[in-house]
């Protein structure tokens, strides 16, 4: 129950000081932007091209916007070590954890809710007919996305390189999310959809083993 | 201000040893502090003051050694945690001062955080500023709310790293009585100082450390003044 209900007071907190400052928001949905419009007027796609390049430039904008939303996620709790403040308050500190990635991947979601109408306008790819299933998709590559990444965060926040360590460790672990998601949506955004429930597989079992671990050794990444 | 509701608590550090790759902060450091004193802890800068006050928060894990709280009832959750105040806030710029303190009592379950939150901003003086974003206060407000802020749940032990820092005149003859009261409802106070205050005052232990290690331990008013001025850097 004490799990709960702090991260619920946590995640509250995220999302205050977020909606105050719009620090994070406003990055990653003017980078988000900048990227779909340059490649749109840079390549200018046919609607075939859009359905077979558009996933993979989808997810890799993707990406570097949760890479620029994530650097800060422990480094901010560094400034007043308000981190220890809340490692000597929270009964559990996987609920620090918890508050945070749920916080990212509602961060992330909110962007890329923003973003899809966009990409549907300018790569001129139909989106509604399989909007249900893309948004599964969406939730579940971001929610892996911030599981990996605020874990990672905390360690990178750590270090002397933190700016280069965190997407040199984030790349290469999400390389296999990012491939399955891009092909997962690919297939729905094709001209005849296709729902590949293994990759939506991959994608609930790669949350919860990482998520698992996190529970696991989450204490240990907090550590002075 | 803060009323003891748990059974006074010591402190007892067995073989604390603390180090950072190859340096070591603490070395086999061996205290035991009876429930309701009031320990300074003196030295030089690096001499390892704030690792050991770190560590009696449970910041830090030491390398080597034992910490435990005698006398305590529930050592891991609620009340029976140690308030921290450290050389950094601890609170959050982003939030309100009301914010901050609601937000940390509700955390450590604290009953009626808003009227705890409330009491304290009294006792600190800050209640007419409740409202306003930590970023916005003065080096001195900042240190009030971190003081509030680590009373938020009544503990019933208190480490401060040096808490007079950013405080004017009134401000540090305010924590003197301050912490005179809260130690006098049996709370155990341990704080790392420099030089002698209306705070040391309060003193009726002196610990020095000197590189890493407990070099001059003592009651006695005489050594407990020579500590204090001469044990600082």
């Amino acid at each position: 129950m004490n799990l709960l209900s702090d991260t619920a007071t946590l995640l509250g907190k995220e999302l205050r000081t977020e909606f105050r400052s719009r620090e994070l928001l406003t990055t990653t949905v003017v980078f988000i932007l900048v990227v779909l419009i340059l490649f749109s007027f840079a390549i200018s796609p046919t609607a075939e091209e859009s359905r077979e390049f558009g996933p993979g430039l989808l997810w890799l904008a993707i990406l570097f916007a949760a890479s620029l939303m994530l650097q800060p996620c422990f480094l901010r709790e560094q400034m007043n070590d308000t981190l220890s403040s809340l490692r000597l308050a929270v009964s559990d500190p996987f609920a620090i954890f918890l508050a945070k990635l749920i916080a990212n991947t509602l961060f992330l979601l909110l962007t890329e809710v923003l973003m899809l109408p966009l990409f549907a306008v300018f790569y001129n790819v139909p989106i509604l007919p399989q909007l249900h299933y893309l948004l599964l998709v969406l939730f579940l590559g971001s929610l892996g996305i911030s599981i990996v990444g605020t874990a990672l965060s905390a360690i990178s926040a750590q270090a002397r390189m933190r700016e280069l360590l965190l997407p040199l460790l984030l790349l290469p672990l999400l390389t296999p999310i990012l491939v399955v998601s891009a092909t997962v949506s690919a297939s729905l955004l094709d001209r005849e959809p296709v729902v590949l429930w293994k990759g939506i597989g991959f994608l609930v079992v790669f949350d919860l083993v990482f998520l698992t671990a996190l529970w696991l050794f989450g204490e240990y990444l907090l550590e002075e | 201000m803060t009323s003891l509701t748990l059974p006074p608590t010591g402190l007892r550090f067995e073989n604390i040893d603390k180090r950072f790759g190859g340096l070591f902060a603490l070395r086999r450091v061996s205290l035991e502090i009876a429930p309701g004193e009031c320990v300074v802890l003196a030295g030089r800068n690096g001499s390892g003051k704030t690792t050991l006050l770190r560590i009696a928060a449970r910041i830090v894990r030491p390398t080597a050694g034992k910490l435990s709280f005698p006398g305590a009832s529930t050592e891991s959750s609620g009340n029976g945690r140690p308030g921290y105040v450290a050389h950094a806030t601890m609170v959050y710029d982003e939030l309100s001062a009301e914010e901050n303190l609601v937000l940390f009592a509700k955390l450590q379950n604290v009953p009626r955080p808003a009227a705890r939150a409330e009491e304290l901003l009294r006792e600190v003086g800050l209640y007419e500023r409740r409202g306003s974003l930590i970023r916005t206060f003065s080096r001195g407000m900042r240190q009030r709310i971190a003081i509030a802020r680590a009373l938020v749940h009544r503990p019933s032990v208190l480490l401060f790293d040096e808490p007079a820092t950013g405080l004017d005149p009134l401000g540090i003859s305010w924590l003197a009585k301050t912490l005179g009261e809260i130690n006098r409802s049996g709370c155990t106070v341990i704080m790392s100082l420099h030089g002698e205050s209306e705070i040391s005052a309060l003193a009726t232990r002196a610990v020095q450390l000197d590189a890493g290690s407990v070099v001059a331990d003592t009651k006695s008013g005489a050594s407990l003044h020579s500590i204090l001025t001469f044990g600082g850097a």
